[in-house]
């Protein structure tokens, strides 16, 4: 058993971020574990652009943007095991893996650092009805046949959901000749970004359909049709509604979960709000010395964030390896009923702390207060807040008492 | 004539409104930076769009590449630029960065690659 003082599972966006920084930070044995031939993750297969605008101030497509992070670490010599997989994480951070080249592998780590990335929600997952024919596809998965592999997926397609990477698919698909006949969407609002609906769907007069859903899926060895049902105000399909399309391939852009099953066999807590694990300002989880960030922790519109969230991760880490343990995290952090998946869940009031949120609703004019007892700590007004934009507030520690919990509101 | 966009140069997507007289810009509003009214005036003028798409490779280790423009295309162009995409086949390694045409259609902009493919 080989001990490594950080490990991180995961080589992608959010674990080379996290390995580039602990390296800067002065970790010298770091080690990253990757389930792919080649780190970089999903950003290998997002050939799109418009990464990068926060994090470098240019738009980048995504193999562009990943090769950054990727090329950083191996200049700094971070070693990465790809072809890796990561099958348990102990409470005591042991840490099993296989590949083929070198078998099973044990470590013992000095901190785990989980990046796991999300995956997408399947057919199952929402339960439509209907037959099993082929032509049914995750959008990630026809985004990596297409992109990656060369394989063109169908003809005749239609989108379900509004994400932003079945809206990109919507556009991907066209200028690769085929016909996508709508994007049907089951919220009363787009799920993806603005930006999107106008340049993936809108240039190629590509329609959406807000508050429809697919309510049969018809066909016995390939896709013949699938049947869109209007839906009401609680998300019911409305009977005398349905409407039939013919096509050949129907495309599911219906949410990302966070990839946490690693996270769990370690002992972690899980957040409800953001169902990946509860963690404190440092982002470390409920298990001493395992920390997470990236899509593992929450799923993010924008890699960006998600390379600045594991940046800021590496503050933590080395910390806890200098000194055997973190500052105690008293202090909760709450979020009204506007506010979702937040985070972290608990904070020291001693450090700086970055708090992540979505509004459940598209809203107007609209408050955002974080407060400790009856001090408003920061007041945001927003013209508009939308569930696809992740609202990312940061506090300085002098701003902070040690003894109140923190609550998040948004009020209209 | 009131026009109103949604802003396509950042993620935040502003709703911009343009008040329009005789074809003329009389008043943008809604954008938070400069970066919206310059996309609006183009956006009346004539819209301009980067694409991404793949390329094929012979011998590499992937059988794309994946590659952009290297600026922006009037928006009819698009599919054009597409066609053209379509012909073309490198041989591996390819690599960030090349030109897999230069200057495509007379257009004044490269399709350049953006992933590197070694050879299989």
């Amino acid at each position: 058993m080989k001990h490594v003082d950080a490990i991180i599972v995961g080589g992608g966006p959010a674990g080379l971020a996290a390995a580039i920084e602990l390296r800067k930070k002065g970790v010298e044995d770091i080690l990253v574990l990757e389930r792919e031939k080649r780190p970089g993750g999903i950003l290998r297969q997002c050939i799109h652009d418009g990464f990068g605008l926060t994090r470098f101030g240019e738009t980048l497509s995504g193999p562009e943007y990943a090769a950054r992070f990727v090329r950083e670490a191996e200049e700094l010599g971070i070693p990465c095991l790809c072809d890796t997989t990561v099958l348990e994480v102990t409470p005591d951070r042991h840490v099993f893996a296989s590949s083929s080249e070198h078998g099973m592998m044990e470590f013992e780590a000095g901190a785990v650092i989980l990046a796991m990335g999300c995956r997408e929600r399947t057919r199952g997952a929402i339960s439509i009805p209907g037959t099993r024919p082929a032509g049914v596809y995750t959008a990630g998965v026809a985004q990596s046949y297409i992109n990656l592999k060369n394989k063109m997926v169908g003809r005749r397609v239609i989108i379900l959901g509004s994400g932003d990477i079945g809206m990109i698919m919507a556009r991907r698909m066209t200028l690769e000749g085929a016909e996508v006949l709508g994007v049907f969407e089951v919220q009363p609002y787009a799920s993806g970004l603005p930006r999107n609906v106008e340049q993936c769907l809108n240039d190629y007069n590509i329609p959406l359909s807000l508050s429809h859903t697919v309510t049969d899926i018809r066909g016995t060895d390939r896709l013949e049709s699938v049947v869109i049902s209007q839906v009401d105000d609680h998300m019911q399909p409305i009977p005398g509604t349905e409407v039939e399309y013919e096509c050949d391939t129907l495309i599911l852009s219906v949410g990302l979960i966070p990839e946490n099953e690693l996270t769990w066999m370690a002992g972690a807590e899980k957040d409800p709000g953001t169902s990946g694990p509860a963690v404190d300002e440092s982002y470390q989880t409920t298990v001493p010395g395992v920390f997470a960030a990236g899509n593992v922790l929450h799923v993010h519109d924008l890699v960006d964030f998600v390379s600045l969230e594991a940046e800021a991760l590496a503050d933590g880490a080395p910390r806890f390896l200098a000194e055997g343990g973190l500052p105690e995290c008293p202090l909760a952090v709450r979020g009204n009923e506007l506010v979702g998946g937040l985070t972290p869940a608990r904070v020291s009031g001693t450090s700086d702390v970055t708090v992540s949120f979505r509004v459940r609703r598209p809203l107007r004019d609209c408050t955002v207060e974080v407060r400790q007892g009856d001090t408003v700590i920061r007041r945001r007004r927003m013209a508009k807040a939308l569930p696809a934009e992740m609202v990312q507030i940061k506090i300085a520690a002098d701003k902070l008492n040690t003894t109140d919990d923190l609550e998040v509101t948004v009020t209209c | 004539m009131l026009r109103e966009f949604t802003c396509i140069m950042c993620p935040q997507g502003c709703d911009i409104k343009v008040e329009l007289e005789d074809g003329v810009i009389k008043s943008v509003t809604g954008n938070t930076c400069l970066k919206g009214e310059a996309y609006v005036t183009q956006e009346i003028q004539n819209p301009m769009r980067n694409i991404a798409s793949s390329i094929l490779v012979d011998g590499g280790e992937l059988p794309l590449a994946s590659v952009r423009l290297s600026g922006v295309i009037p928006k009819d162009r698009i599919f054009d630029v597409m066609a053209e995409i379509r012909k073309v086949e490198l041989p591996a390694p390819v690599h960030e960065g090349d030109v897999a045409i230069a200057d495509v259609l007379g257009l004044g902009v490269d399709v350049i690659v953006t992933k590197d493919v070694e050879a299989a």
